[in-house]
This record gives C-alpha cells, sequence and structure tokens, in this order.
C-alpha cells in the first residue's frame, strides 16, 4: 500500500478485481503436493479434474494445448492442505515436507 | 446473459473463475471451493452482496479482493436487507435508462452466524418481501472468524469457546436449528441444501435458485479444519461424511411445500454412524474419551436418525 491518501479510490473501494494474486500465499505451505503424470486421468484422456474443482486456493492450472493435456502446480499460492491429495481417485498426487 | 452452468470439467475449464488465488482463508477451509461451485452456476452479471463472516474478511483484506465479480461487503446483520436494495437500484437504474443489462442476479452470502442468528431478521424481511435474491449461507458450524463461538447451527456435543466440554457438559447441548425448513416455511419458490462434495448436484442446484422468480435458499456445508480440529486434506471427506451420516441431507423444497430429496441423499440405504463424521474432527473428541457421554452421543444418533426418518416421509422416500 504506497498510494498518497487522495490517490485512494472513493470509498476505499478496490477497483481492480481479484488483485488478491498479488499476495503470495505459497509461504504457508508445511508439504508440498507433488503430481505424478503417469497415472493421472486429466493426463490421459482429459478427464477428471477433481483435484482442480476442489482446490480451494486455485492453485492447480489444467492445460489443454494442440491435443495434449498438461497439470501444473502455481506453488505461489498453494498453501499445502492437501485435498487434492486426499481426493485423487487414482493417487497421483503425494505429499512431500518442504 | 444466460451463459449455460458448467457441470462437465471442460465446461467448467472454460467459465471464469469468480475467485483469485492469494485470498487468505485457512488452508483447507472449504468455503472458497464453494464459491468456485457458486460460479459455475452463474449465468450472467452477478454482484455479490456478504455478511461479515469468515469469507467476507479473508478474501477482502485492504487493499486487495479475491474476488473478480461486484461484490459489497455489508454488516453481520443486514446482507438480505443490502441485497434487496441493490435489486431495487438497478430496477429504478434500469428504467431510468442509466444500466444497460435487462437483469442483474443478485447473490447474498452469509455464514452461519450471520444467518441463523445475527442476520435472520433481515433474512426473513428479505423472503417476505420476495426480493429476487438468492441467499446462501455457508455453514461451518460456529463464529469461527472471531475465535469458535458457537451458533445456531452448532451441532449438539460439538466444543467451542462458549461451549466448552468438560466435567460438567458435553459441549453444545441443544439441537441445531432447521434453517433450511425454517426459511422454507416462508412458502418461497426455491431452498435447498448442497455439500461442495457433490459438486454437480451443487451446480446444478445454484442454477435453479438463480432461475427461479423470487427469494431462494442455498445451505451449504462447509467444513472448517481450524474449528473443527480436523486435519486440512480432509475437507471434502467430511462434507461427503456429512450427507452420509445424515447430518446434512441433501434436498429440495419448492414453494415450500414439495419436499424432494437428491440423489446422493436418496441413494443412501443406511445411515453411516455418527461416530465416523465425529471421529476426525478433534472438537468432538470429549464424546469419545469421557465415558460419561456416552449417553449423550446416542441421544445425538436418535436425534439425527429421527430427523433423517422425518425428512424421508417430507420427500415421500421409502
Ligand atoms: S494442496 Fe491444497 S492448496 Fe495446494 S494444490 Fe492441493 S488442494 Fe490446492
Ligand atoms: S484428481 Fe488425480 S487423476 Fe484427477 S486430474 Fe487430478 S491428479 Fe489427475
Amino acid at each position: 500500500m504506497s498510494e498518497k491518501f487522495d490517490e485512494i479510490p472513493m470509498a476505499g473501494n478496490i477497483i481492480k478485481p481479484g488483485n488478491a494474486t498479488e499476495y503470495k500465499t505459497g509461504g504457508w505451505r508445511s508439504e508440498r503436493p507433488v503430481h505424478i503424470p503417469e497415472t493421472c486421468l486429466w493426463i490421459k484422456n482429459g478427464t477428471c479434474g477433481i483435484c482442480w474443482i476442489y482446490c480451494p486456493d486455485m492453485a492447480i492450472k489444467l492445460i489443454e494445448k494442440d491435443g495434449k493435456y498438461e497439470f501444473e502446480y502455481d506453488y505461489d499460492y498453494c498453501k499445502g492442505c492437501g485435498i487434492c491429495y486426499n481426493e485423487c481417485p487414482t493417487d497421483s498426487i503425494k505429499m512431500e515436507k518442504e | 446473459m444466460t451463459e449455460e452452468a458448467a457441470v462437465r470439467i471442460k465446461d467448467m475449464l472454460e467459465k471464469d473463475e469468480i475467485l483469485s488465488s492469494g485470498h487468505r482463508m485457512c488452508a483447507g477451509c472449504a468455503a472458497p471451493t464453494i464459491v468456485k461451485l457458486m460460479g459455475m452456476a452463474l449465468r450472467g452479471p452477478t454482484v455479490v452482496c456478504e455478511a461479515t463472516g469468515c469469507l467476507e474478511v479473508a478474501t477482502t483484506i485492504y487493499p486487495y479482493t479475491a474476488w473478480k465479480i461486484p461484490w459489497i461487503h455489508v454488516a453481520f446483520e443486514n446482507a438480505s436487507a443490502v441485497a434487496s436494495g441493490v435489486v431495487e437500484a438497478y430496477k429504478v437504474m434500469h428504467q431510468k435508462g442509466r444500466f444497460e443489462h435487462e437483469h442483474v442476479d443478485v447473490i447474498a452470502i452469509g455464514g452461519d452466524g450471520g444467518t441463523f442468528d445475527i442476520g435472520f431478521g433481515s433474512l426473513s424481511g428479505m423472503l417476505e418481501r420476495g426480493h429476487d435474491v438468492v441467499y446462501m449461507v455457508y455453514d461451518n458450524g460456529a463464529y469461527q472468524n472471531t475465535g469458535i463461538q458457537r451458533s445456531g447451527a452448532t451441532l449438539p456435543g460439538q466444543e467451542t469457546t462458549t461451549s466448552w466440554a468438560g466435567k460438567v457438559s458435553p459441549g453444545k447441548e441443544q439441537r441445531k436449528k432447521p434453517i433450511a425448513e425454517i426459511v422454507a416455511a416462508h412458502k418461497i419458490p426455491y431452498v435447498a441444501t448442497v455439500s461442495p462434495y457433490h459438486r454437480r448436484d451443487f451446480i446444478q442446484k445454484f442454477r435453479k435458485a438463480l432461475e427461479v422468480e423470487g427469494p431462494a435458499f442455498i445451505h451449504a456445508i462447509s467444513p472448517c479444519p481450524r474449528g473443527w480440529r480436523s486435519e486440512t486434506g480432509k475437507s471434502m471427506e467430511l462434507a461427503k461424511l456429512a450427507v452420509e451420516t445424515g447430518i446434512h441431507p441433501l434436498y429440495e423444497v419448492f414453494d415450500g411445500e414439495e419436499y424432494k430429496m437428491s440423489g446422493p441423499s436418496k441413494r443412501i440405504k443406511e445411515l453411516t454412524p455418527i461416530e465416523d463424521y465425529m471421529k476426525p474432527q478433534g472438537q468432538f473428541r470429549h464424546l469419545f474419551k469421557d465415558p460419561q457421554w456416552e449417553g449423550f452421543r446416542e441421544q445425538i444418533q436418535t436425534w439425527i436418525k429421527e430427523d433423517w426418518e422425518l425428512l424421508k416421509k417430507k420427500c415421500g422416500v421409502e
């Protein structure tokens, strides 16, 4: 927060949607989820996505590029809660100590 | 207007998320997942009015907001009143030609404290006036954000910092308010209970809530690792167990009269014992450690079973 008082939007409104991304929460993590692509259904055929749906921190990226499926963790924001690890139906995620 | 609801993974991936990363909800909190699922049901321009609560505090710590859609914070007690005002304001602005969209969906969100207790009066008023608002309560069973105080949504046997368990008390001694039924008694068009674990059911119900004319109410169970003293990775599992044990059965009520049991609850042959739900949570630990509370535990199970039988009767399920 570096604006002067007369640069702050009226009534303290925040006018940039989703600017919380400027604040990184990855440092909260004590355990890190690690993806194992070999068994993952998203990588295989672009289905499942359960980890992505449940992740409370939007820290999983499922990417479809040129008919290929990719998976990425965003460790800047992942808090290491382990929901993705617990819910993955094919055990394609493991947790490692930071 | 009228974007489709996204229930398949490919459609979900294409739909804009309404909450960003970088919010400061506790690790493993289910509330952001609930908001994410809610976003999947949206059909066009939407405004969210939110009462004080964990979700409000931790998603919008100044000067940041995790919300990507218009959002307004109001006090603990008046989310519904403000939502009514927003509906009226858009109506007038549209009439005066100051607003291009034909329609704006208005959603009010409150935690269980802001809904079952503090905001109940304004909620009831909004329902009575019939404003076209979807009210969603994310119910984590206590005032978690102020330090885990008991609320009207706290379960019997639950330990909070205002219902301590010990030699003389087994935690909260009273039953939970049946909020969905109380709301349904206002004879509003649509009431539904949801669990984030059952994501498809959640999104479809939320969409129905948006589509009906007049007020609609959604009651979502929202596991809270901090207050429930549960493992952060177990939140979705607990959301599932809440349904299986009958602690948070899934159903819909149309016009306050017609009860309909939803798939995940309808498929239950026999309720899972509440022990399975309680044991992973430290807030119920005393019920298993101290033999004098065994009777109370049985009492809770009896209450849950009775409520379940009654609900089945209302839904016409054998
Ligand atoms: S550990 Fe939790 S926050 Fe991290 S990616 Fe998995 S679900 Fe998301
Ligand atoms: S839940 Fe498991 S199988 Fe499914 S997409 Fe995620 S990592 Fe892959």
